[in-house]
């Protein structure tokens, strides 16, 4: 980028550029999308708000500490943050420029996320199945919408590693998949910032109360 | 024949009993529409316009386009939007003592909900992003803003959720529960209707276009600016589109989860916000007030940006006071999150909750107060030239001082339990939001008409208008205020007391004034396009001070052949002031967006998606998600998204001369 040329009566200053047009595609890619993942953690924190205000909203229903298992609980928030450390692993890789490396962490960081999904949805079925359904309370309705926007956004994680695992077998890491891989690595450490906030805040204090 | 369960499976809950063919109203509306649609559809394929429409503005990406589409598309709403304001003057009007008026009121609630969910989401927002879209990448010296693509599908995303407002009008019904969609009206067991569903289908879809367009536009503000445009050097309507953008991104996600709380209670039958097992109503009242009051802030922040820039133009001087205004503009911003209970003092949260809000509301009008003197200042002693944009101004600061003032009465809590869901909250809002945010965006459309088109709008039928709507205003809303003090309470379509006739009548009288203006305001785009020879301009035909008019008028598709470097505050002045001239040759290629149709494509999928979701036609449902997921991950695998213009046509384009065969 260069500015020379064309200036005014005034010598030193100049009015416009005439160096070569810079190329910014994706340039601004990185800001954008932390806008975008502040702008779902909003969604979260309307969520978490709700959650706190109608969670003893039991309506003569089950509470808490009948219907969570921490056990079942610690081994999935387990699964989870090992997908990020495994997704860290990814990143690295991609830095290196190692197309398999990456592609095979990108892999058991889904098999990670896969598990946490099925764990999850096994607490669910048991829920459901002893009556603690999302119409049963309030609270009920509360704690399955947070926790289950949380696991929509784990699927569409997924889905996402999917797409990038076909695209860097197309075109390998370019600039482009890098940049993505990028996003997509922040969207999944902003899930697991937003299942710790879960963790802590449904579950531990909910068998807390 | 078939079974009633099959047709169930097909249609869901739509029948023929859907289609309002026993409402003349609604029969002879439809008939009217389906004419003029046919007219205009038969019209387009009569000059075979499709594929130019098409090809340069559905699946274009340049920001310009897409601001006057989205302008398009506000001025449309609006009509629809007035249309409804006309049908409740005019019951209200007559529908006394023993006449019932024209409208069941079945029908009436119907109306007041649409008039105020399509003047605030169809009307204002598109307005409000359209002139952003246009103006702040070109204040800012940009070529296009940071996401072309999103831009274009942002504004679909706005489109199909007006469609599937307007689809509400002849299938089924719409909500009669208030411009916020209100519980426990719209919970299920009180609105089995389709009228919620249509309401929420089409906010979520639209607002998933303006939470987009909002990161957008704050992205394109922090990365994009030319050269030397410090912060503080930006102009200062690009300093509220700035602000207006980031509370946008702040407060959609809010209206999003609230909406997506109350479709679950609808659909899958949860206890958020419903009347029995532990539901909390006025839960759903915090959540989308949160969300609704620094929306007013959304919308009124960057057209008190548009006051600024005519303001400072024609007066032909600085605008006095450009950091306060500055800091005013962001303390509003954050002032915006700490009002929002002032909307129900009567929830009965106790005295030291509505003390608060109610100081906080309070302290708002400190800064806005700010930014009135700021303009007065600005005028005072300056070159005045009293031209149309000029003329909104000053109708602004009188008409919108009085609606600040009647904000501060409603803020204290005492006065608003007597004055709460009174007409006189009425009047205030409507005085705030026609005074403030639509005269402004008129102010900013005479303002900035002749950048977009190359031609000034014809004066006569300007003044025409903006006399229109100001008398307009004023007949129709002070009979209200006086009404509502006298503790008329909104949204009724029929009174006993026969003493407060005349005000309404007076009121009815207003609104066809304003009726006047409206249509003098497509005289004049028509009559102007007509003139257009004689009225046209060049790059900058006010004497202007911003980077805007430092290019042509319309400016070329990538808006600066060499992007200006800045030094001082008023760019385009400082230019002017120094003589700096713009190279003559020496062009360059130009790196630029390529057209995409697949904004267009998406957005057509989510109205089905949407019309589906409200009739309860799963498998349709099914497949228009299905595809809209296809659909979104195949445009990932098109890596070839821009182009180089060619030096060759740039230099063409600034010699005035056509471009070369093929390009």
């Amino acid at each position: 980028m260069t500015r020379d040329a064309t200036t005014a009566e005034n010598a030193e200053l100049t009015y416009y550029e005439t160096g070569e047009d810079h190329v910014h595609a994706g340039g601004s890619t990185m800001l954008g999308f932390w806008i975008y993942l502040m702008s779902d953690a909003l969604i979260f924190a309307t969520l978490f708000a709700t959650y706190g205000v109608l969670s003893t909203s039991y309506a003569g229903g089950p509470a808490p500490r009948q219907l969570f298992e921490l056990p079942l609980v610690a081994l999935n928030t387990a699964m989870l943050l090992i997908s990020s450390i495994t997704y860290g692993m990814a990143s690295i890789a991609m830095d290196e420029n190692r197309v398999g490396a990456t592609r095979g962490w990108l892999a058991v960081t889904a098999l990670f996320g896969l598990a946490f999904l099925s764990i999850e949805l096994y607490e669910f079925g048991n829920l459901i199945r002893e009556g603690a359904t999302p119409q049963a309370s309030a609270f009920l309705s509360a704690f399955f919408t947070l926790v289950a926007t949380h696991g929509l956004h784990v699927s569409f994680g997924l889905i996402w590693i999917a797409v990038m695992l076909v695209q860097i077998g197309k075109r390998g890491l370019n600039e482009d998949n890098k940049r993505r891989l990028m996003c997509l690595g922040m969207f999944w450490h902003l899930l697991d910032v937003v299942w710790i906030g879960v963790f802590t805040f449904v579950y531990l204090l909910g068998v807390l109360r | 024949m078939l079974s009633d369960s099959l047709l169930k499976t097909i249609f869901g809950r739509l029948s023929f009993e859907s289609f309002p063919i026993h409402e003349p109203i609604l029969l002879v509306t439809f008939i009217g529409v389906m004419v003029g649609g046919v007219g205009v559809v038969a019209l387009i394929t009569k000059f075979r316009l499709w594929g130019w429409l098409w090809r340069d503005w559905f699946t274009s990406v340049d920001h310009k386009k897409i601001g006057i589409m989205y302008m398009i598309l506000g001025f449309i709403m609006l009509l629809r939007g007035f249309a409804d304001a006309l049908m409740m003057r005019t019951q209200q009007a007559i529908a006394f003592g023993g006449n019932p008026g024209y409208l069941p009121p079945h029908h009436y609630d119907q109306v007041f909900t649409a008039h105020g969910t399509i003047m605030i989401f169809f009307v204002a927002i598109p307005f409000v992003v359209g002139l952003i879209n246009y103006v702040m990448p070109l204040q800012i010296g940009a070529r296009d803003v940071a996401f072309p693509y999103l831009n274009n599908l942002s504004f679909w995303l706005t489109v199909a959720g007006a469609a599937l407002v307007m689809v509400s009008l002849f299938v089924g019904e719409f909500s009669r529960a208030g411009w916020l969609n209100y519980v426990p009206v719209s919970n299920l067991q009180n609105s089995p209707d389709t009228g919620p569903d249509y309401y929420l289908w089409a906010l979520q879809i639209a607002g998933v276009g303006t939470t987009l367009s909002a990161i957008n536009m704050v992205t394109t503000i922090i990365k994009m600016r030319a050269p030397g445009m410090t912060m503080m050097k930006m102009p200062i309507f690009t300093w509220t589109a700035l602000c207006s953008n980031v509370l946008a991104v702040a407060i959609f996600p809010i209206l999003t989860a609230a909406f997506a709380m109350l479709m679950l209670d609808r659909y899958v039958g949860t206890d958020f916000f419903t009347n029995d097992l532990g539901g909390n109503a006025m839960m759903y009242w915090n959540l989308v007030w949160i969300w609704g009051h620094p929306e007013v802030y959304v919308l009124v922040l960057p057209t008190f940006g548009i006051f600024s820039e005519i303001t400072s133009t024609f007066s032909g001087k600085r605008l006095f006071g450009y950091s306060s205004m500055v800091y005013a503009t962001v303390v509003i911003t954050i002032l915006a999150f700490l009002v929002w209970l002032h909307h129900f003092f009567t929830m009965g949260s106790g005295a030291s909750v509505n003390s608060f809000f109610g100081i906080a509301t309070m302290v708002i009008s400190i800064p806005t107060g700010a930014k009135i003197f700021n303009w007065l200042f600005t005028m005072y002693r300056g070159q005045i030239r009293f031209e149309l944009p000029m003329m909104w101004v000053v109708a602004f600061l009188i008409t919108f001082t009085v609606g600040g003032m009647t904000g501060v009465l409603l803020a204290v809590p005492p006065a608003d339990f007597v004055l709460h869901n009174s007409l006189f909250l009425v009047a205030h809002f409507h005085n705030v939001i026609i005074g403030g945010v639509l005269f402004g965006l008129f102010a900013g459309v005479q303002y900035w008409f002749p950048k977009a088109f190359g031609f000034r709008l014809d004066p006569f039928w300007g003044k025409v208008n903006f006399w229109g709507w100001v008398i307009g205003y004023w007949v129709a809303w002070t009979p209200i205020y006086i009404v509502g003090l006298m503790g008329t309470t909104r949204r009724m379509n029929h009174f006993d007391d026969p003493t407060l006739q005349p005000w309404f009548v007076i009121a009815a009288i207003g609104a066809a004034i304003i009726a006047v203006g409206i249509a003098a305001f497509l005289i004049q785009i028509a009559v102007s396009i007509k003139n257009r020879d004689k009225l046209r301009v060049d790059g900058d035909p006010w004497d202007g001070r911003t980077l805007e008019w430092a290019t042509t008028s319309p400016p070329p598709a990538y808006n600066f052949a060499f992007t200006p470097v800045v030094h001082e505050l008023d760019a385009w002045y400082d230019m002017k002031d120094k003589k700096a001239q713009a190279p003559k040759d020496g062009f360059r290629a130009i790196h630029m967006p390529r057209n995409t149709g697949v904004g267009v494509i998406v957005s057509a999928l989510a109205l089905v998606l949407g019309f589906a979701m409200v009739w309860y036609i799963w498998w349709l449902a099914a497949i228009s998600f299905a595809g809209l997921i296809a659909v979104s991950i195949g445009h990932t695998f098109n890596y070839d998204r821009d182009y180089y213009i060619p030096a060759e046509d740039v230099t063409r384009t600034e010699r005035g001369l056509p471009a070369a065969a093929g390009a």
